[in-house]
């Protein structure tokens, strides 16, 4: 038997990854051990943890493209932008967390490591350089996210969404495994790289019957429409931390994937999947404007408002280009900001023991909270596309990548939704300065003003200093091409 | 006819029908029973092949595990299978019609087949390995060096479903007297016993 060497595969780049498995599993010997008094040590682990992973993700040499681990794992700008991201999500999410958790009595320690897990498996999604890898990270991230969306087991609402996302979200497993297993079985290979050079530019019917598929299941993974049935129902359902958090860092991730698969590994085979694309995008943009005008809730807004930008986002996937990987990177960081800031505020409506949810609990905000409401309103402003906040820049560049593409109806479509869409954003502004006042609230957590201050600035003064936003995202979107 | 053609027919043979006694079994734990049945002798068609280590993986995963799981369900469910097949009489003509479709479309597609004579030739993992390698061994080969990442994240996969299943089932039910052997183990004689004493004809207080 002749034993063929191995050799230790290099492992610097994946320290981020590293550092998160094995804080993780510390943090599950300390809640083990301590029990329930062991939440807010595990809390400010898990946060630590976290942020130390996104400065090291940070601190990685900047013109780094490596893949180990038998090229499973890649590391290049793309992946870094993108998990620096997902780890700033996740870090806010501990943080809008904490308060709600303790009031609702349901503050166990098992939340914030299964975030961290979440966040794992989201960090190989971004990094994923082969279908196994793709597929693994995507399981290990929704796992976790269907858990935490049933975590208010008491909760009538909550378990529905957890089961709800849990069916739905298998199922979509299934078919993107399907679609992955016939990519496999016409070109030979799981590998991105591989299955480029497989092509050779060119798609037969099996290839096009797998992308579709493939499609179908991270369309889901972004709830993009038609595959967005659960997340209404689901964002409605989950505790409204968890909400947050899966309006951000999982999208963060679940775009991170969708422009890996197909950027990644169907770079010469455009037309195929532009289409697909396109499809989405429209419907998507067009359902998150005309479907969100009737909510009174605000989470269920939120979650047709998350399916409306990620139609915006996909403008910029659709044009195929680098400037369009760089609008669609670009979107997701003011994305984020918006999201978190909006959520933080959503967090902070709660008299007593009790939470409000409906837009009409926002009436009067600006006399009795004017701080909130004016942060509240620049979000919703933003969210519109009104210049100068971030909102606007982000859909600017996607716009301007998919013209330069020769997708103009694709842009048409995309401003005339996104008026559409600022009808419901800009009633909500109006709710708040024009209508009777109620009671007032209760006053912020800490950790919600944190994440607001952060979205805030991020969201006011983008114009003021977009350098080096746009320098990472033009870098992330360099990487790819 | 060798011996391994006769043990082929052998397996082939009951396979096909214990999985036809699964649908017509009347009482479901024998249905179980038999679907078990199939799957060990698939696991001997499996060794036929060559292939020990599916043969094995099938009886620990699937007879060890899922058919076992099976059974709890079954027997702790009491589903009525009878109620269920009412309808069994009504929809047969469209039903095997429908499966004879399926069956000719199946035929056409299988038969149109052609496989590469140079794949036949060739089994894959001893040309790949060059020696004489069981399958065991190729797998382990590969899955702790090549695919150690992905070992690595489905361990990290299951570690989820272990703690979510912990989090949304783990109840701490008030009122249930456990038992904590530490605190046994410390209990003396002097928190056990305690000696009175009994005054003549009075008695104590309890």
């Amino acid at each position: 038997m002749t034993a063929a060497q191995t050799v230790l595969p290099t492992l610097a780049p994946l320290l981020p990854e590293l550092i998160l498995a094995v804080g993780v599993m510390v943090l599950i010997l300390y809640g083990a051990f301590r029990g329930e008094r062991s939440v807010e040590g595990v809390n400010v682990g898990a946060l630590l943890l976290l942020l130390l992973a996104f400065f090291v993700v940070v601190s990685q040499p900047a013109g780094m493209k490596v893949t180990t681990l038998s090229g499973a794992f890649i590391s290049d700008a793309f992946s870094r932008v993108m998990k620096g991201l997902i780890l700033l999500g996740s870090s806010a999410t501990i943080l809008l967390s904490r308060d709600y958790f303790q009031r609702e009595r349901i503050d166990r320690f098992e939340y914030p490591i299964l975030i961290v897990l979440c966040t794992i498996g989201m960090m190989v999604m971004a990094s994923a350089n082969d279908l196994i890898a793709l597929y693994l990270g995507l399981e290990l991230q929704s796992l976790a996210a269907y858990v935490i969306a049933a975590f208010h087991r008491d909760n009538l609402k909550s378990t529905e969404a957890g089961l709800k996302y849990f069916v739905l979200g298998a199922l979509s497993s299934g078919m993107l495994l399907y679609g992955a297993s016939l990519v496999y079985g016409f070109t030979g290979t799981v590998s991105f790289p591989g299955i480029v050079s497989a092509l050779h530019g060119e798609a037969g019917f099996g290839i096009v019957l797998g992308i579709v598929f493939v499609a179908a299941g991270v369309a889901f993974k972004m709830s993009a429409v038609p595959f967005h049935m659960w997340t209404p129902d689901v964002y409605e359902g989950s505790p409204t931390p968890v909400t947050a958090f899966f309006a951000s860092a999982p999208k963060m991730a679940a775009v991170a994937m969708t422009v890996r698969v197909f950027i990644g590994a169907f770079p010469d085979v455009t037309a195929i999947w532009q289409q697909i694309i396109v499809f989405v995008s429209i419907a998507s943009m067009a359902l998150g404007s005309f479907a969100a005008i009737g909510q009174r809730n605000i989470k269920r807004l939120m979650a047709y408002s998350s399916i409306g930008n990620i139609g915006y986002a996909l403008i910029g996937l659709a044009a195929g280009s680098q400037e369009g990987v760089q609008g669609v990177v670009i979107y997701m960081i003011i994305y984020l900001a918006m999201t978190l800031g909006a959520f933080a505020i959503i967090l902070s409506l709660r008299r007593r023991d009790e939470m409000f949810e409906t837009i009409d609990d926002l009436s009067g905000l600006s006399r009795t909270h004017p701080v909130l409401a004016f942060c509240l309103a620049m979000m919703m402003f933003s969210l519109a596309g009104i210049p100068p906040l971030a909102g606007f820049f982000a859909k600017f560049y996607v716009f301007a990548a998919a013209i330069k593409a020769g997708l103009v109806t694709l842009a048409v479509i995309g401003v005339v939704t996104s008026v559409v869409g600022a009808y419901y954003y800009l009633r909500i502004v109006k709710v708040m300065y024009f209508d009777e006042a109620k009671a007032p609230y209760e006053a912020m957590a800490p950790g919600l003003r944190i994440v607001l201050a952060i979205s805030s600035v991020v969201v006011i003064l983008f114009f003021l200093l977009p350098g080096p936003l746009r320098g990472a995202a033009d870098a992330a979107a360099r990487s790819l091409f | 006819m060798t011996a391994a053609a006769a043990f082929f027919y052998l397996f082939a043979s009951v396979a096909i029908a214990s999985g036809f006694m699964v649908i017509a079994s009347r009482n479901p734990v024998a249905s179980v029973l038999f679907l078990i049945l199939a799957f060990v002798n698939a696991a001997g068609l499996f060794v036929l092949m060559g292939a020990e280590f599916l043969a094995m993986i099938l009886v620990v995963v699937y007879v060890g595990a899922v058919a076992v799981l099976f059974l709890f369900v079954v027997m702790m469910l009491d589903v009525d299978f009878a109620e269920l097949r009412q309808g069994f009489q009504q929809y047969l003509p469209v039903g095997a019609l429908i499966g004879a479709i399926f069956l000719i479309e199946l035929v056409l597609v299988v038969g149109s087949w052609t496989i590469d004579p140079g794949l036949v030739q060739a089994p894959l993992g001893n040309a790949a390995m060059g020696e004489s390698f069981t399958n065991t061994a190729a797998l382990g080969r590969v899955l702790y060096t090549e695919y150690a990442y992905f070992f690595q994240i489905a361990g990290l996969v299951l570690l989820v479903a272990m703690i979510g299943a912990i989090v949304l089932t783990l109840r701490d039910r008030p009122g249930v007297k456990r038992q904590n052997i530490a605190v046994q183990n410390a209990r003396t004689q002097g928190m056990a016993v305690e000696t009175r004493k009994v005054p003549s004809r009075q008695g104590v207080e309890v």
